[in-house]
């Protein structure tokens, strides 16, 4: 048997979150006694396919019909599902991602598969197949029973991290080719800013909130997270009045995240904005208001004037360079 | 135009998450339950279309009777008929499997969910209704236009957003700014009592998983208070105790 994963690319190099998964995969493959197969489409760094090893892929499959990198999620679907029938694949893993979990839905009814979502650890083997998924907005977690042979999962930035498994990747290049009776609607164009890191792929998140005062103050947001090679994020009143674009939104309705670090500034920790930072690492909040509710919920904190405070802040991170 | 609004009812926003039986059981105690926020814009694109394109609207909510001051309130936002499935949503293929039975009886053009339940968070019944009736399924939608068939979405994905172009059927998972938040009016709430509500029995379906049970995250350990003076202090934490930078 093998474990596929699907591997999600940032241009034509394979992201972080979708390395994450491999090593998801390769951690499971010892329980399971199974082999690691790794899928990519489209354009690929000659470099990539040796990453994969590094983190446990047994074999890579990289179907480089580039027609694959404009492709609808239903066009790789089937081809996801095709890959899985010929590898005998009996569990499929991604990493969450606006394509990646549709996909995953389509092939566990193509699969008669039991599928979960937001899992946020490696399985339990010890009676049944459960997995741990974060629920109520990252408030709970439920143990998941998967009840059928075969095992659909997407798994949670930060689930178990990167894990180094060395392998020696082989690859197989496939001839497959994208199906156009499959396109099922047309990409007529992406709006994506570019050179930023992805909010659910950053190790560091750098959000503000009304705190602020205004969009025009975000200068020193952006300055502190390209010291630290930061994302941005933001709470939901500053992208409800258009301060800052609706896919920085981070909390119960926007983007849940779980970064190793992050930083909070001039947001006062709504219950809901709590619930889409929960599965953070470390929290540092930074707020003039010692009664801000994000400090019960924070590791660190410094109850000060964000104008003053930000800025010192980048201060030190230089100097410590 | 038919339009299907597939509605959650699920504890509000600001609830206090609390289990019972053993970490088994939800504990509703004290619980305020609502009508899904994405479904809140699925209803108010559905009612905004009616307008716009002579649509008739109806909500669904696959749940016991519990849901029902949910689907009320539903029709009092404008949805022009409401069905319940009468039957725990037990896992999400479950509850797709419920839908995509409803559907297949019927003819419609459009059928609008949330982008995800808040609850269980699974954020694929949508994808899932698409593949068992072959319709296509796009999820979260953000902007949605509807010319005769034509149908034209944004949808967001991560760092951005995607156009996309396609035609009717479509299964839409919405989020905002799709629709500005209605709420009901007098005349709603009062209309809402006369129009068709059904109750259906459950269709014949498995579920694929099950619930073990259920765990509360573990909470902080407690904050270190760093001086507003002291901000060197904080970066020497983040980097030699917390490890992070």
């Amino acid at each position: 048997m093998s474990i596929i994963v699907f591997l999600e690319k940032e241009g034509s190099n394979i992201r972080n979150t979708s390395l994450e998964a491999i090593s998801y995969g390769s951690e499971l493959s010892k329980k399971v006694n199974a082999k690691v197969v790794c899928v990519v489409f489209g354009a690929l760094e000659s470099s990539e396919g040796e990453k994969t090893g590094l983190y446990g892929c047994d074999k890579l499959i990289h179907v480089n019909d580039q027609a694959f990198d404009q492709a609808v999620i239903n066009v790789y679907a089937h081809a996801l599902n095709d890959i899985m029938n010929n590898e005998s694949g009996d569990i499929f893993i991604t990493a969450q991602s606006a394509l990646a979990d549709p996909i995953a839905a389509k092939i566990a009814v193509l699969q008669n598969a039991s599928i979960a979502t937001n899992v946020s650890e490696l399985p339990d083997l010890n009676t049944e197949f459960s997995v741990s998924r974060s629920i109520y907005s990252g408030k709970a977690f439920e143990n998941l029973i998967l009840a059928s042979p075969k095992k659909i999962i997407s798994i949670k930035r930060n689930a178990i991290g990167l894990i180094e498994n060395q392998k020696s990747a082989s690859i197989e290049i496939s001839d497959l080719k994208l199906n156009p009776d499959l396109i099922d609607a047309e990409i007529t164009g992406t709006d994506r800013t570019t050179g930023m890191i992805l909010l659910p792929e950053a190790d560091i998140v750098v959000s503000a909130g009304r705190g602020m005062k205004g969009p025009e103050n975000w200068g020193m947001v952006e300055e502190l997270a390209e010291e630290l090679g930061a994302a941005i994020g933001c709470s939901k009143p500053v992208s409800d009045v258009g301060w800052r674009p609706h896919h920085e939104h981070v909390g119960q309705t926007g983007i849940k995240v779980a970064p190793n670090l992050y930083i909070a500034i001039g947001i006062s920790g709504a219950i809901q904005h709590l619930a889409g930072v929960s599965s953070s690492k470390v929290i540092v909040v930074i707020n003039n208001d010692p009664e801000a509710p994000f400090f019960k919920n924070a590791d660190y904190g410094i109850v000060g004037d964000a104008f003053e405070v930000v800025p010192k802040l980048i201060e030190v991170i230089r100097q410590n360079k | 135009m038919k339009i299907l609004v597939c509605i959650t009812h699920v504890p509000d926003t600001t609830s206090k998450i609390a289990f019972s039986d053993n970490n088994t059981k939800f504990d509703s105690t004290n619980v305020q339950y609502i009508i899904g926020p994405y479904e809140d814009y699925a209803i108010s694109k559905a009612v905004d279309l009616k307008s716009s394109n002579n649509a008739h609207v109806t909500v669904l909510n696959v749940g016991k009777s519990e849901s029902d001051p949910s689907l009320r309130r539903a029709l009092a936002i404008g949805a022009d008929e409401a069905i319940r499935i009468d039957a725990d949503p037990m896992d999400t293929f479950f509850v797709a499997t419920q839908i995509a039975s409803h559907v297949k009886g019927e003819t419609y053009d459009l059928i609008l969910m949330g982008r995800e339940s808040i609850d269980f968070n699974g954020g694929i019944v949508h994808s899932l209704v698409g593949q068992m009736l072959g319709i296509p399924a796009f999820s979260p939608v953000m902007q949605l236009e509807i010319n005769d068939s034509k149908v034209k979405m944004t949808r967001e994905i991560e760092g951005g957003k995607e156009y996309l172009e396609t035609s009717l059927p479509l299964i839409a998972g919405c989020q905002e700014p799709i629709a500005e938040w209605k709420i009901p009016n007098m005349r709603g709430i009062m209309t809402a009592r006369t129009k068709p509500f059904e109750v259906v029995e459950a269709y014949d379906s498995e579920t694929r998983s099950r619930n073990k049970n259920f765990e509360l995250p573990k909470e902080k350990g407690g904050i270190q208070l760093i001086d507003p003076d002291e901000v060197e202090k904080l970066h020497e934490l983040l980097r030699n105790e917390a490890k992070v930078i």
